[in-house]
């Protein structure tokens, strides 16, 4: 599993950091989302599917 | 043919109108009459309801908006409730944009973290001013409002002794009956009061958030004054209802109370649940249409209104099956109780800090709490575009 974030279209509301900490920050300054890593571990896939779908603006994508 | 119009009378206090939830077996899109006779549509299925939240092509300016409720009819027909500069809540990209973006580091998922001990003194502090005072007393001037306000004064920098004008002012703001004139004039006593604030901040920054927007240089004074008027609104009234009603919802429902005092683990997500099924933010969000958007079949033409009805769409059995109920252990995520789309909440990080601190606090500290009154005596706000309950007569 591949994850892309579009930062140009976050608008920073956190649900990403909030359902998989270990694979999404948002940044200091603009509140929009850091990725930690790209490819997640098995284990963090499930986690990362959903903060996926709970993003409110379309951000996040799976490849 | 006769088109529906928006019921809001509930027959029990914690479910939508009985009109509104019937309205799902005929779809999730209905044609609606405003209250300016505009045919426009209600929304009350989950897909449909997000599907229009995050449209590009809807807009949220007051200007293009049909007025959903007859009482707010007069402020429409001016057609000139003026948005205040920096009020971005209501602006379309990309003036929303460039607001929002200047504010979204500020309520991180971590830099709400740092905030939790000083919610939790908050808290602690409270109730030990209830313990010693003794019940019963009202929970919602002792506990579910005085958190959210002194957290949100806090953070934004506004004098906590300055609150009986700005609460008694959002009051006016929300509610349901407020004429034209009163609200235009709560607003300009919000606006000068703050402006007012924001120049003494240019003279003398503190370490606070709206010191912080005036050194950055990127707002005016009037600017400033827009969004922090937002902010202080926005991070009232709608914590402290969810505390007061959540708390509400979970003393008639034993099992549930029980749940979340009992069970730590149950907290996060029946923080989540509570917000689903009381869905405070009752009537709207409204949407007009830019262009032709179809959204389930449905054609909607630019120009149309949109209502999109989120205690109903919350408990669309599709996506919460028996979802009629209060159940603190069912998976509550991706509820729509903070709106979605561009303009989902910026505080929603906040909130849910301040909620996971005060309710197991709350519960834990008072195990025996319980209705000072028969449920049926608690006021309830269905003459507040915020639902909840007036008063919450609550004893241990
Ligand atoms: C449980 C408490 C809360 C609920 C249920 C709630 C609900 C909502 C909803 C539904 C929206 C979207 C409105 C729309 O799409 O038209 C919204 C937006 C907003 N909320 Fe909250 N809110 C809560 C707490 C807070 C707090 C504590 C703050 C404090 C800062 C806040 C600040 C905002 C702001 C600034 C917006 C506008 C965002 C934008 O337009 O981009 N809210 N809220
Ligand atoms: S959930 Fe989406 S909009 Fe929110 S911070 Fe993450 S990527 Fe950005």
């Amino acid at each position: 599993m591949k994850i892309k974030a579009d930062t140009s279209v976050c608008i920073g509301a956190g649900m990403c950091a909030l359902t998989a900490p270990e694979v999404f920050d948002q940044s200091e300054e603009d509140g929009t989302v850091v990725l930690l890593q790209e490819s997640p571990p098995e284990t963090l896939e499930d986690a990362s599917r959903r903060a996926v779908t709970l993003c409110p603006s379309g951000a996040l994508s799976l490849e | 043919m006769s088109h529906l119009s928006l019921s809001i009378t509930r027959q029990r206090p914690l479910d939508p109108p009985d009109e509104v939830s019937g309205l799902r077996q005929r779809g999730a899109m209905h044609r609606m009459t405003f209250a300016d006779g505009h045919l426009g549509w209600l929304v009350t299925g989950y897909t449909a309801a997000r599907a229009v939240l995050a449209h590009p092509h809807f807009s949220n300016r007051p200007d293009l908006m049909h007025p959903l409720l007859p009482n707010r009819m007069q402020l429409a027909e001016r057609g000139k409730f003026p948005v205040p500069r920096g009020f971005f809540l209501r602006m379309d990209p990309p003036d929303h944009t460039r607001y929002r973006r200047l504010l979204t580091g500020q309520f991180t998922v971590r830099r709400m973290k740092t905030l939790e001990p000083r919610i939790a003194e908050i808290a602690d502090a409270c109730l030990d001013e209830m313990e010693a005072a003794g019940g019963p007393l009202d929970l919602v001037e002792s506990f579910a409002l005085p958190i959210p306000s002194l957290v949100i004064c806090e953070l934004l920098g506004v004098p906590y002794e300055d609150r009986a004008q700005f609460q008694a002012d959002s009051e006016i703001l929300i509610n349901l009956e407020t004429e034209a004139e009163e609200a235009l004039a709560a607003v300009g006593r919000i606006s000068a009061y703050l402006y007012g604030l924001i120049r003494r901040k240019r003279e003398e920054p503190a370490d606070d958030l709206l010191s912080g927007l005036v050194e950055g240089g990127e707002l005016d004074d009037e600017e400033l004054t827009g969004v922090g008027f937002l902010l202080l609104v926005a991070g009232h009234e709608t914590t402290a209802n969810m505390l007061g009603l959540g708390t509400y919802a979970l003393l008639t429902n034993p099992d549930q109370f029980a749940a979340m005092r009992d069970d730590p683990s149950v907290v996060d997500n029946g923080v989540e649940e509570l917000l689903r099924y009381l869905s405070i933010i009752h009537l709207g969000p409204v949407r007009t249409a830019l262009e032709d958007v179809e959204i389930e079949g449905a054609l909607i033409k630019a120009g149309e209104t949109v209502a999109v009805h989120l205690p109903v769409a919350n408990r669309d059995p599709e996506r919460f099956p028996g979802g009629e109920r209060l159940d603190v252990a069912r998976p509550a995520g991706g509820h729509l109780s903070f709106g979605h789309g561009i303009h989902q909440c910026l505080g929603q990080q906040l909130a849910r800090a301040e909620m996971r601190i005060a309710y197991p606090a709350l519960l834990r500290r008072l195990p025996g709490l319980r209705l000072a009154v028969s449920p049926e005596e608690v006021p309830m706000r269905s003459d507040m575009s915020i639902y909840g309950v007036h008063r919450l007569p609550v004893t241990w």
